[in-house]
């Protein structure tokens, strides 16, 4: 039995303009640690196909943020998940983590990563009749100015995702669209182009989980 | 089996998005509120860290930088528990930090204050919390420094802090403060907290029991992150 709760939550505070030294020394210009966390996501013996991520996070003046820091998790090929709450994680693809960091541009606030494509997850909170969730990968965004790290999800826009749970709740339905990557080409590998709007118009759907 | 839901996010404990005193948020804020939905699979996995990756000097901001060197500041030790809201230590936790140097100037191509840079100082360090929860880093107190918001403020002596718990969705960055520091009293971005014992949970008290005589003094930070509902049959209103 899980005690109820007796301790609240320490209070979030803005990673500020200088969050790469923390969490990405080597984009903030020098390097400390032996081993640098947070690439590959996928190493290249990870079956799957192989898939480039790329966008830029916009203000509400439409400025792309050239100081932001993106997590990101995903399922592995089979949707699975290298985590022990996974039921399946002992089947987890080898080499495969899942996890990433991933640092603009500081000039231009673009970012990429390259990843394989996820498959459908199993959700048991949300369907306990195992109908699970389309493709997506979870985003993490930290900056100056973001109070509390802002939760959100990128679907891929050649998946079938009417079924999702997830993307079925948010109303007005035309808001879904802000998570949806839309599909290209380049040299062979499929490129998903994901921006995210903080503010105005188009403005990208966060979630409180 | 599934995994034990985590307890809904008390959103009044943590700064609003948009803080007017805090200016960066005024673009950066969200006008919609976050959609409220009970963590799903992928939410309730995360990254798993090991010792592993984790290097002997990693958590000695002294050293870990310029091996010989000494940075020039206050010789400090920043310790503490990581416990979640049911108060069991939290094991395992990637806790990573990030600071100025002591005259308030940080080691990143976008920074230009004028404080000079210390050849001795990097400025991260990172550890795993161990079986009770508990971490500890060696540093330097880090100096207070100006920043463009209001015409003349002044961050108070911080700490940057990243934890990364079991759950992807435990995710927590914070700041740590040092007790009786006046600036912070002053700091829109401390003040956008909206409970005063909220803002009190990030001042770490000075600690004589942790103290090295003659070495260093020490400073506690023990860290909250979100706990687990007892069954997994409770729901959560939506869409709020
Ligand atoms: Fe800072």
């Amino acid at each position: 039995m899980t005690p109820p709760r007796t301790l609240a939550e320490t209070p979030s505070q803005t990673a500020g303009p200088y969050v790469h030294i923390g969490l990405a020394p080597e984009a903030a210009g020098f390097s400390v640690f032996e081993t640098a966390l947070g690439q590959p996501i996928a190493g290249p013996e990870v079956p799957g196909e192989r898939i480039r991520v790329e966008g830029a996070v916009f203000d509400a003046a439409g400025a792309p943020m050239r100081d932001v820091l993106i997590e990101v998790w995903q399922a592995d090929a089979e949707g699975i998940y290298p985590h022990p709450a996974d039921p399946r994680h002992a089947a987890a693809a080898s080499g495969f983590r899942g996890w990433g960091r991933v640092v603009p541009d500081f000039d231009t606030g673009g970012w990429a990563f390259d990843t394989i494509r996820p498959g459908p997850v199993p959700d048991p909170v949300r369907s306990p009749d195992g109908r699970p969730m389309a493709p997506h990968i979870s985003f993490l965004i930290l900056a100056r100015g973001i109070n509390l790290g802002l939760q959100t999800r990128m679907y891929f826009a050649d998946a079938d995702n009417t079924a999702d749970p997830v993307l079925a709740a948010i109303d007005p339905p035309a808001r879904r669209e802000t998570l949806i990557a839309p599909r290209t080409e380049r040299d062979g590998t499929p490129v998903y182009r994901f921006d995210i709007r903080l503010q105005g118009e188009r403005e990208t759907v966060f979630f409180d989980f | 089996m599934s995994p034990a839901p985590l307890l809904p996010r008390d959103r009044r404990r943590h700064p609003p998005a948009l803080a007017p005193a805090y200016k960066s948020t005024a673009l950066r804020a969200p006008r919609f509120p976050p959609l409220s939905l009970p963590a799903t699979l992928s939410e309730l996995t995360g990254p798993v860290f090991g010792a592993d990756v984790i290097g002997p000097l990693d958590n000695d901001l002294l050293r870990n930088f310029a091996g010989s060197g000494s940075p020039i500041g206050e010789r400090i030790i920043l310790h503490g528990r990581v416990l979640d809201e049911n108060a069991r230590p939290v094991p395992d936790v990637l806790v990573e930090i990030w600071q100025a140097n002591a005259g308030g100037r940080y080691r990143h191509v976008t920074d230009g204050y004028l404080a000079p840079l210390d050849p001795g100082f990097g400025g991260c360090g990172r550890t795993l919390t161990d079986a009770d929860g508990g971490y500890a880093f060696r540093t330097i107190r880090p100096g207070p420094y100006p920043w463009r918001n209001g015409g003349n403020d002044w961050r108070p002596a911080h700490v940057h802090f990243s934890l990364s718990g079991p759950a992807f969705a435990q995710r927590l960055v914070t700041q740590m403060y040092f007790e009786g520091d006046p600036l912070i009293a002053r700091c829109p971005i401390a003040n956008a907290i909206p409970d005063p014992a909220g803002l009190e949970a990030l001042i770490a008290p000075l600690d004589m029991t942790a103290a090295i005589p003659f070495d260093c003094l020490a400073w506690r930070f023990d860290i909250v992150l979100r706990g687990r509902r007892s069954t997994p049959f409770e729901t959560r209103p939506e869409g709020n």
